[in-house]
């Protein structure tokens, strides 16, 4: 696989401010890229650095194999949609879809062409005389990726282009952004912090923290194998259990509970004992029927239970610690009750104490 | 049969809107203020209005409240093409004139050079260009006293001194900061998505200016212009300071001289008028771009 865009060693800083350091990015050509992290983790401004709309401190930018670090916004081969749209609202939505277009001189009839072509794929045909004013949320999302569309761009850049919508719509859309990648192939790098958008749509995602990239890796790594402390903690709703312990011999003790780690896989081979941390998510909990199976079996109480129809969420004590569990929409969990749970250490991650690494 | 009592008071109780008296207290003490408030402001016009109406011989009476007993529009002739100032004795008109043509080429240069300032110091934001605005706004708090007569000698050293060129300039300069602050704010509350936006289209500075910002800024455009406009031609100070000849004098200081000149019988009825006549650019100014500034707005309401 060629790479379609290579971010090599980049800086950015405003001031003092370190936003991005060092940060390197290979991203394969028709890849769909995810970049996911809380609010200020330096997404979008890695993003707007790709773009060519935030000039970087050092370092450089690829695409297609070209130095653009210091080429504009219009000269590589990007396309944008923005959360907010950014529609320019005194003009149609052809006039929005086709200003790009004018703007690089392209022949009248080739810009009918593209725009004819854009409408048909984002279906949005009948809509093409009115003012964005005029359009619903998710009519105008279309535009503004349509407006990406029409210029032929090699690589779609998108801002949490679903953050304004309302949640149905969100989903639909997400949908229907997933099958214009499967339609369309091109590469396409997505910034959000919502980690049912980041695991449904990417390939790959790269869960960043402090303008370092923390993890890259597809959605079924990122989940099944988190690389540290705050990829696990990041990822998973309702997020992971943490119980604090030590790993002794190849046995995790916590308090007075030993849990043999049969089955784990170490990324290495572990020699010395040392102070470390478990993380079991709430789902990969076993209860009723199954527990007989499971290599461990515990006993918790119950604290607290929220049924959401298709889940039910099980806040309990496990010892003296708080423990999450997710059971089916049907269990019957009343408060106070004490529950068997089996876990799998198959399934678990281990991490140091002190470096928060995966073991 | 236990709700059956419940039922009737749900039944007669209050329902729907509560019923208001148009003459309550609050009403009253509104409606009262507001009335006595706006004859405070009216009555010097009304005064001048009458009074311009009248005859002199009517005014001599000296009940200034009174209607005109007889109607004559002659103090208005008078006043706009008749009364001497100095040597000059064709009224107000060479002065309406000479602030035509300060005010037009003011206003366009002033309101273009504004806007194209507000524009990059908000979008475009260059090294040490915060700055520069500071030192902008500082211009806007210094009083003109103190910039006077050093303005004099520059415009002298320029050889501008006295013409209405010279006048253009100094009110141009003058209306920049103001107008430079009133643009960068509105530009910059212009989502900056926008503007990206425009970028990754492959926009220029001057493209991104004229296609995308201008059709969405008429509401400030027009307040722009209701300040350059009043402010120009009311303006008394530089007109009299810069202009070195009667013959170019601009309005106000046209006005100024007829009203105070101390030959003869003072002529009430044809002050008023003249005073009516100078005030007359900037009120036209205010009732028809008060429509476009409320259309202005309803336009930029309908985000994209």
């Amino acid at each position: 696989m060629t790479n379609s865009v290579e971010i090599k060693n980049l800086d950015l800083s405003f001031g003092a401010v370190k936003v991005l350091q060092n940060l390197n990015l290979d991203i394969g050509e028709g890849e769909f890229l995810v970049l996911l992290g809380s609010s200020g983790c330096g997404k979008s401004t890695l993003l707007n650095c790709i773009a060519g709309l935030l000039e970087v401190t050092d370092g450089q930018i690829f695409i297609k194999g070209k130095n653009v670090t210091w080429a504009e916004p219009s000269e590589r081969g990007i396309g944008m949609v923005f959360q907010s749209y950014a529609l320019y609202p005194q003009m149609s939505v052809k006039g929005n879809l086709s200003f790009g277009l004018k703007n690089a001189k392209v022949p009248k009839d080739e810009i009918e062409k593209r725009v004819a072509r854009a409408a048909e794929i984002l279906q949005i045909e009948p809509l093409l005389d009115r003012k964005p004013g005029a359009l619903s949320g998710g009519q105008r999302q279309r535009v503004a990726i349509g407006r990406a569309l029409v210029r032929d761009v090699d690589v779609f850049l998108f801002d949490e282009p679903l953050s304004n919508l309302d949640a149905k719509l969100r989903v639909d859309l997400r949908v229907e952004l997933k099958r214009l990648h499967n339609q369309l192939q091109n590469t396409m790098i997505y910034v959000t912090h919502d980690q049912v958008e980041a695991m449904t749509l990417a390939d790959r995602i790269a869960v960043m923290k402090g303008g370092k990239i923390m993890q890259l890796g597809s959605p079924d790594e990122i989940y099944n194998q988190p690389r540290n402390l705050y990829v696990a903690d990041f990822i998973g709703s309702p997020s992971m259990n943490f119980l604090e312990g030590r790993l002794e011999a190849g046995e995790f003790k916590v308090d007075d509970m030993v849990m043999p780690m049969n089955g784990y896989e170490f990324g290495a081979p572990q020699t010395a004992d040392r102070p470390a941390i478990i993380g079991i998510r709430p789902e990969h909990v076993v209860t009723g029927e199954l527990v007989r199976n499971a290599p461990l079996q515990f006993e918790v109480d119950v604290d607290l239970v929220e049924p959401m129809g298709s889940d039910t969420l099980v806040y309990a004590k496990l010892g003296k610690h708080s423990f999450r569990i997710r059971m089916d929409g049907q269990a019957r969990v009343r408060d106070g009750e004490k529950i068997s749970i089996g876990i799998d250490p198959s399934r678990a991650s281990l991490f140091d104490k002190s470096t928060e690494d995966r073991l | 049969m236990a709700d059956s009592g419940t039922m009737t008071a749900a039944m007669t109780g209050p329902r729907g809107p509560k019923p208001k008296r148009a003459f309550n207290r609050t009403n009253i003490m509104i409606y009262g203020t507001l009335i006595v408030v706006a004859l405070y402001y009216a009555l010097p016009l009304y005064v001048m209005i009458v009074t311009s109406l009248k005859g002199l011989p009517e005014i001599q009476m000296g009940n200034i409240f009174a209607p005109p007993m007889e109607i004559t529009f002659e103090p208005w002739v008078k006043a706009w093409a008749q009364a001497c100032t100095g040597i000059n004795c064709d009224g107000l008109s060479r002065g309406f004139w000479n602030s035509v043509r300060i005010l037009i080429p003011s206003l366009i240069i002033s309101v273009a050079v504004a806007s194209v300032n507000g524009y990059a110091l908000s979008m475009w934001k260059f090294k040490g260009s915060e700055v520069f605005f500071g030192i902008l706004m500082i211009g806007a708090f210094i009083p003109y006293q103190i910039m006077l007569y050093p303005i004099v000698i520059l415009l002298r050293e320029a050889g501008l001194y006295g013409s209405l060129t010279g006048l253009v300039l100094v009110h141009v300069a003058f209306g920049m900061p103001i107008n430079t602050l009133l643009f960068r704010n509105y530009f910059a509350s212009i989502p900056e998505e926008l503007f990206k936006a425009a970028r990754v289209d492959g926009a220029g500075f001057w493209a991104i200016f004229f296609r995308i910002m201008l059709p969405m800024s008429l509401p400030i455009f027009v307040v722009s212009l209701i300040i350059q406009v009043t402010g120009i031609w009311n303006d008394f100070l530089f007109g009299v300071t810069y202009i070195s000849s009667p013959d170019r004098y601009p309005m106000t200081v046209q006005l100024n001289n007829i009203v105070n000149s101390v030959q003869g019988v003072k002529e009430y009825n044809v002050n008023m008028a003249a005073t009516l006549l100078t005030g007359l650019v900037p009120l036209v100014i205010y009732f028809a771009s008060g429509k476009l500034f409320v259309r202005g707005i309803a336009a930029g309401a309908v985000k994209g």
